[in-house]
């Protein structure tokens, strides 16, 4: 080998033309096939969804099977239906993060660590034949270990026994948080009673397993074996969503019929 | 170090001088993604593809790469290339990329790639490296069909995901495999091809590290 390949100035270039293009290589890939990626996940969510409210038929299309899926607007302010955006487009991890529409949370109540609270969300209903809720979905997201979770949790027309509860996104770890994944542990959340009979949200995640003939077991979940701190999230964000500073307004507005 | 053929080059790595059987790297990911034929396939091309490119690339400049920074540059090019394919396959296998997770990412540290771009594409021109890039990445394919072709045939009574073997618990009478939808099933079923593989071309026999001393019986009976 020559030492004119191995001068300082030679070994720079090549590292830095080595870079500039690969990165060019990178990012040109990721910008052009983000709009088909983009669609993907969009039918991903809807997938998600249609499993959680126990919907979804294998080999029909999603985009067919979504069409029984109403997706309206709530306002979190007031907790009742609103028309200020298109609930179709409206974009709540992004409308949490900008000033003008969201609002900062109290570190208290902030019990899910969002930080900041969107005005508005997208839930779906489900409605039976006479325009009544058969099964409404609600969008859930709060921090478990590593990332923020996103998902949804369905619930039945009694607006507190659940459907189903799952997460579309989220980078929890592979085989321990990740498990949120299971179809296992997903299934023990069906059923389950997520408001005592005063109203108040009663929901945990335990350790240890649930004892079925406890008269608590309809308000608990076990927990995921090696994710104490994802297992947490998990419940944190679950009551965050369902009391007063999440759905909870909306959830009682939906019961006394007015919303 | 006698010029190999291109034909040589291409086929050698699939029974002569195999990835994963001979020189035993890769093993990582072909535990992680056999459970299915459709997952594994699409993991097979994507490893074929940035094996085959980044030799393609690495060759074309491998003159200019300063020794010094030699592996960097490999690493460069070689994590460029995964993202891309990722990015590829999350584009248009969705379903597949979201169940290959974290294992398409991991291509990067898989010794295969490292290894050819190391050991091949630095010493050889463009084309000849990006055929070792084809052949090393057939020769992982065809052990990693073979483990998921057994993995899923016995452990879930299908083939691409279609029913082969009725199972019990949709009313058939095949009893499936648990093991083998676990990750140590694909050593067994590695050490099995291993076996198999040297047992048909003995020269890939390696010479015993140590001889076995005559034992100790006479020494007992000394006693």
């Amino acid at each position: 080998m020559s030492s004119k390949k191995e001068s300082v100035l030679r070994t720079l270039t090549v590292a830095l033309l080595v870079c500039l293009v690969c990165s060019v290589v990178v990012s040109a890939a990721a910008v052009a096939l983000k709009p088909v990626q983009v669609t993907n996940q969009l039918q991903d969510k809807q997938r998600n969804i249609l499993q959680i409210a126990g919907l979804y038929k294998e080999g029909v299309s999603v985009q067919d099977q979504f069409k029984q899926i109403t997706p309206r607007l709530v306002d979190l302010r007031t907790g009742e239906f609103s028309d200020a955006r298109d609930p179709l487009t409206f974009d709540q991890q992004k409308a949490s993060k900008d000033p003008a529409t969201s609002e900062r949370l109290d570190p208290e109540a902030d019990i899910a660590s969002i930080r900041r609270q969107s005005y508005y969300s997208t839930v779906y209903v489900v409605e039976d034949e006479q325009g009544e809720i058969e099964t409404l979905i609600l969008p859930i997201h709060g921090y478990g270990l590593w990332s923020t979770l996103y998902g949804f949790m369905a619930l039945e027309s009694d607006l507190k026994t659940v459907v189903g509860l799952g997460f579309y996104q989220h980078a929890e770890t592979p085989g321990l948080g990740g498990e949120v994944d299971n179809p296992n542990w997903k299934k023990q959340w069906t059923g389950k009673v997520v408001y005592d009979e005063s109203g108040d949200v009663d929901i945990s995640v335990i350790k240890g397993g649930v004892d079925s003939n406890s008269p608590n077991a309809e308000h608990q979940v076990d927990a995921l074996a090696g994710a104490t701190l994802t297992s947490r999230g998990v419940e944190n964000l679950v009551r965050f969503w369902l009391g007063q500073d999440g759905f909870g307004e909306f959830l009682d507005h939906l019961r006394a019929g007015e919303a | 170090m006698a010029k190999a053929s291109a034909k040589q080059v291409l086929f050698d790595p699939i029974f002569s001088n195999n990835p994963i059987a001979l020189q035993i790297l890769g093993i990582c990911s072909a535990l992680a993604v056999t459970t299915s034929l459709n997952v594994t396939l699409v993991m097979c091309i994507a490893l074929t593809s940035v094996t085959a490119l980044s030799n393609l690339f690495i060759s074309v400049v491998r003159n200019q790469i300063p020794s010094s920074i030699r592996m960097i540059v490999q690493m460069v090019i070689i994590a460029s290339l995964v993202i891309v394919v990722d990015q590829v396959l999350k584009a248009y296998a969705y379903s597949i990329s979201k169940q290959l997770s974290v294992f398409v990412g991991l291509i990067i540290t898989n010794c295969i790639v490292m290894g050819r771009a190391e050991a091949f594409a630095m010493q050889n021109p463009p084309h000849m490296s990006f055929l070792d890039g084809i052949g090393n990445g057939l020769g992982y394919s065809f052990i990693l069909i073979c483990v998921a072709t057994v993995r899923e045939l016995l452990g879930a009574g299908s083939l691409f995901g279609i029913e082969i073997l009725p199972v019990v618990n949709a009313g058939g009478w095949y009893q499936p495999n648990g093991l083998l939808l676990l990750p140590p099933s694909a050593f067994f079923i590695i050490g099995l091809i291993i076996w198999g593989l040297r047992s048909w071309k003995t020269d890939q026999v390696e010479a015993p590290e140590f001889k076995m001393a005559p034992q100790t019986r006479a020494m007992k009976e000394a006693m």
